[in-house]
């Protein structure tokens, strides 16, 4: 079943074109900011991972009203649970969905985005792997987000408000450039995917019941 | 087909009002039961309480074999065709070869390959319908399935039903539109 869903959720961000946007609006960032800071390579150099990272937290919370709230407004959830689906199980299945989704593409898109940053090899590997170890935390955190707000008015803004401040570590970690911060982003990573699908899962079951 | 559903003095609360008290009854295999009652009588809250998705706030519910549920919102994916959408279900149960035959049995083979968002309510109602022929499950439960549909498609649906029933299910249907179950019990809320 788990399997079914993640190919489900996929096939519905590939047609909703869903998996260029975040990639689009990465890129996007990463070109507005030499803009805006000047060309200047050491400063762009400098200040280049954590505008790479700035601009991947963005593109994780880009799709979050469509990660949930359609699922639950077409009774989609109720299926699955009707099923006996736990929806910690569910919920899992559209983090691993929502990562497939947007990491990857990002990791590929981030190689250009280091050109337009003038980030050394040496920085841009740092960054696929702070990518690559950080991309999962943030779908975690996109996913009990969107769980969070499905069924509310106004929850786009409300969105930013809930996963920013929570995000934070996230952001330390991964720009960070000591030896420990990668584990420790590791560690903040492997936290929230650990306890997001409960998050999600109690959010769902919550809103089923009112 | 081994199928039970029963409640046993059920008493259901939303948001601070009693919808219905003490209510009871047991479908036993080919058995049916139409539920009444005017608009916010409960008659979906009895349903998602049957399908387990609504805790009762006393008194408990027996159920044994699968169950299929035709609520309110089709669960079909808009982006999808209407093939793809059942099928997406029927995976999970376990049953892709079904979906031929259930499109065929509520009369939509013929727009198999449509998306489902093209779709009129009606269709999507007859849709929803195949997902729950298409699920194999030995209890059936109906929110309003002749809504929106024009009469020969409500005489499919009464057909379906009776072969369901025939073959061991049962059907709990849930409608306020004169709707064909011979036997049936009649609840009132």
């Amino acid at each position: 079943m788990i399997a079914a869903l993640i190919v489900r959720d996929l096939r519905r961000q590939w047609r909703g074109g869903g998996v260029w946007m975040p990639v689009a609006f990465f890129l996007l960032v990463a070109t507005l900011f030499p803009f805006a800071i000047g060309p200047d390579g050491e400063t762009l150099a400098r200040v280049g991972p954590g505008a790479a990272w700035v601009a991947a937290l963005l593109a994780a919370l880009l799709p979050i009203d469509r990660l949930i709230a359609p699922d639950v407004d077409n009774g989609v959830l109720d299926q699955l649970a009707v099923r006996g689906a736990s929806d910690e199980l569910i919920a899992a299945a559209k983090i691993a969905a929502h990562w497939l989704g947007f990491g990857p593409p990002l990791m590929l898109a981030a190689i250009p985005a280091a050109a337009l940053l003038r980030l050394d090899g040496a920085a841009l590997w740092r960054l696929e792997a702070a990518l690559l170890i950080g991309t999962p935390g943030l779908a975690a955190l996109a996913v009990a987000t969107a769980a969070l707000i499905a069924g509310l008015r106004g929850a786009g803004a409300l969105a930013g408000l809930l996963m920013l401040p929570i995000a934070v570590p996230l952001l330390i970690f991964a720009s960070g450039d000591g030896p420990g911060a990668l584990k420790l982003l590791a560690a903040t990573s492997l936290a929230l995917v650990a306890g997001a699908p409960f998050v999600a899962g109690a959010a769902i079951r919550a809103g089923r019941a009112s | 087909m081994s199928a039970e559903l029963a409640f046993g003095d059920v008493t259901c609360v939303r948001g601070g009002r009693a919808l219905f008290e003490g209510l009871s009854f047991a479908l036993a295999p080919g058995g049916a039961a139409r539920v009444t009652g005017a608009n916010g009588a409960g008659k979906s809250s009895l349903l998602r309480i049957a399908a387990g998705l609504l805790r009762p706030v006393s008194g408990g519910v027996q159920r044994e074999g699968a169950v299929a549920l035709l609520a309110e919102q089709a669960a079909l994916d808009g982006d999808a065709t209407l093939a793809e959408a059942v099928g997406f279900w029927a995976r999970i149960d376990g049953r892709p070869d079904a979906v031929t035959g259930a499109l065929e049995a509520v009369g939509l083979s013929a727009i198999a390959d449509a998306p489902v968002r093209i779709l009129s309510t009606g269709q999507r109602r007859r849709g929803g319908l195949a997902r729950v022929v298409a699920s194999g499950a030995p209890i059936w439960l109906l929110d309003e399935p002749a809504s929106g549909l024009d009469a020969p498609a409500v005489g499919q649906v009464e057909a379906l039903i009776a072969r369901h029933r025939a073959e061991g299910g049962i059907a709990l249907v849930a409608t306020h539109q004169p709707l064909d179950l011979p036997g049936a019990q009649e609840i009132a809320l």
